[in-house]
């Protein structure tokens, strides 16, 4: 990977959506002018499975085309596989660890095989059983990763999520402000710990 | 105009069908190119194009399918991988044999077994003395330029063999990214009308597809072939240039990559050659003279090529993402090292076996191979002709 390129992992189980996050994640950078890399791994799957899905986002060209040991962010959007999977692997120490948990940082911490580096928790479950009635914690994951990983102006996401909304669920228009209201959610539950 | 656009090689795969818009696909799904037929037959579905889909009930009448829809005049094309393109076998040779211009969409996956899902070349290498032409990809974006070309190399007049374009099973097949693509009218410009000059649909010139031969004309008729395999090669160069004139985008028999002053070469196919790139740049920083080439057409081999290109090295790591089980090496490592041999290219060439099964490459992998031979060339340090690299200790 170039120098000035963001690598992501996400960890999660199969059925999440990590993989549609990561895929959407890559759409929207592209959608900023970016060089985007998203793709899953794949094996048998199943549902609850682990499972794992990455992105490369950068301002050149990538040609890599190798899974990622060395990632500049580390998304868990299921705590319990936090006791399974080694998710820091190779995670930077001047990177970031987002865990959806209840949780906070600090409890969090313990779990992560000693990373010294930033621990963000979000409770994807109440965000989104709040905004859209139903636990789909992609949405609020993938805005925890954006904010997190600062790889794109935040007005710029939320125009181009809306736009994919609109477009991916032009046939059920009302889970389209339920979703954005994710995003804000999500922000917002971050904020206090991204300004500190 | 070029479109810039995000998409995973299925979907550049499916969306350059659409724009070629051939006459005929059967097609019988499996893992990983499964969503290639699927995509198509929404595209028909949605009226966006009128292909006539034909789905079959195995790969061996897919493969029949397409051999029997060409041979009745019609553009023909299918997909397939791994398991699939075996239970094709004996329809590609008839396909080489009967000189039917057809394309096959691969998506590399190992064949079994162990059971696995995953990318190595062990399919598309297992039919590599079938006679089809095979043209390898990098990336999303080389899929699809090699998917347009397809069709003009095949149908030339000089050639008339099958063309399987080839891709990495999910590395590049299931991965999204950024990919330039032509304008509808630009393809169908490219492709042109097929117009075959025999066929059996013609009532008036009636003629025999796949007849018996006897011994007195049938090895003739197998010389022609090789030669026409042979011709292919200017064909797939001339139908590049004018690729390049429409795209921008540069091909050839293969790439080479900060080769010029190299000491060390590395030859490599598919997905893994853009790990290697970046490894070659990363390794270049520290002043290693360190290159790559990416073969891109392995049907018809470029021997002669290659060996001109590497005889000014000192070593080259010949890789290869399938086995075969000969114990002399695999079948790049084996055709390569015949070629340098033939062109009295005397380097020291070592072939190593990665990626079987989906076992990742990596950059890490890349820097340990130049590092290998630059101490076999440096130090006299003895290295194992044909080895493995990425097994678990």
């Amino acid at each position: 990977m170039s120098k000035n390129g963001l690598e992501i992992r996400w960890h999660g189980r199969g059925g999440q959506g990590a993989k549609t996050a990561a895929l959407l994640l890559a759409d929207v950078a592209f959608k900023t002018g970016a060089y985007v890399q998203g793709f899953p791994e794949y094996g048998p799957e199943r549902m609850g499975a682990p499972i794992t899905a990455f992105n490369r986002i950068s301002n050149e060209e990538i040609r890599v085309h190798s899974n990622i040991y060395t990632p500049d962010l580390v998304v868990v959007v299921d705590e319990t596989l936090l006791v399974s999977v080694d998710v820091t692997a190779g995670l930077k120490e001047e990177g970031a660890i987002i865990v959806n948990t209840p949780k906070s940082a600090d409890e969090i911490r313990p779990f992560l095989n000693g990373y010294k580096g930033r621990v963000y928790t979000l409770d994807a479950r109440v965000i989104s059983e709040e905004a859209l009635g139903k636990y789909f914690p992609n949405s609020p994951m993938l805005a925890a990763a954006v904010a997190v990983s600062k790889v794109m102006d935040w007005d710029q996401f939320i125009k181009e999520m809306r736009a994919s909304y609109e477009h991916k669920f032009a046939k059920k228009p009302e889970v389209i402000d339920g979703n954005m209201k994710a995003l804000t959610m999500t922000y917002e539950a971050l904020a206090a710990d991204l300004c500190s | 105009m070029a479109r810039k656009d995000r998409m995973s090689g299925n979907e550049a795969v499916a969306y350059a069908i659409k724009q070629i818009n051939p006459d005929v696909m059967p097609a019988f799904p499996i893992t990983p190119s499964t969503e290639i037929p699927q995509m198509v037959s929404n595209y028909i579905a949605n009226g966006q194009m009128d292909t006539e889909f034909i789905p079959v009930e195995s790969e061996h009448s897919s493969m029949s399918a397409t051999i029997g829809a060409e041979a009745a005049g019609a553009r023909s094309l299918t997909a397939t991988s791994s398991a699939g393109l075996a239970l094709m076998w004996e329809e590609l040779l008839l396909a080489a044999s009967n000189r039917m211009p057809c394309a096959l969409a691969l998506v590399n996956r190992t064949l079994s077994g162990p059971i696995n899902i995953n990318c190595d070349h062990s399919d598309g290498m297992g039919a590599r003395d079938t006679g089809w032409i095979q043209i390898y990809a990098e990336s999303n974006q080389e899929v699809y330029d090699n998917f347009i070309q397809a069709y003009p190399i095949a149908e030339d007049p000089r050639v008339h063999l099958p063309i399987m374009i080839c891709q990495d099973g999910f590395i590049t097949s299931h991965a999204v990214m950024n990919i330039e693509l032509l304008e509808d009218g630009e393809v169908k410009d490219f492709v042109g009308e097929y117009e075959p000059e025999e066929f059996l649909l013609n009532p008036g010139k009636p003629i025999a597809v796949g007849p018996y031969s006897v011994s007195n004309y049938a090895m003739e008729a197998r010389k022609n072939q090789e030669e026409a395999l042979e011709r292919s090669k200017e064909v797939i160069l001339e139908v590049a240039k004018k690729y390049e004139a429409l795209s921008g985008r540069k091909y050839g028999l293969f790439e080479e990559y900060r080769t010029e002053d190299a000491d060390y070469i590395m030859v490599i196919i598919g997905s893994a050659a853009g790990t290697a790139k970046q490894a070659v740049d990363d390794l270049r920083e520290q002043g290693k003279k360190v290159g790559v080439i990416k073969l891109r057409v392995f049907r018809p081999f470029p021997a002669d090529e290659l060996a001109e290109a590497l005889k000014n090295c000192k070593a080259v790591a010949i890789m290869d993402r399938t086995e075969s089980y000969n114990g002399n090496g695999g079948p790049l490592g084996s055709e390569i090292t015949a070629g340098l041999f033939r062109n009295k290219v005397m380097i020291e060439a070592v072939n190593y076996i990665y990626g079987l099964a989906g076992r990742d490459f990596t950059v890490t992998d890349v820097y340990d191979i130049f590092a290998e031979l630059q101490d076999a060339i440096e130090n006299g340090t003895k290295v194992e002709q044909f080895k493995y690299i990425g097994l678990r200790k």
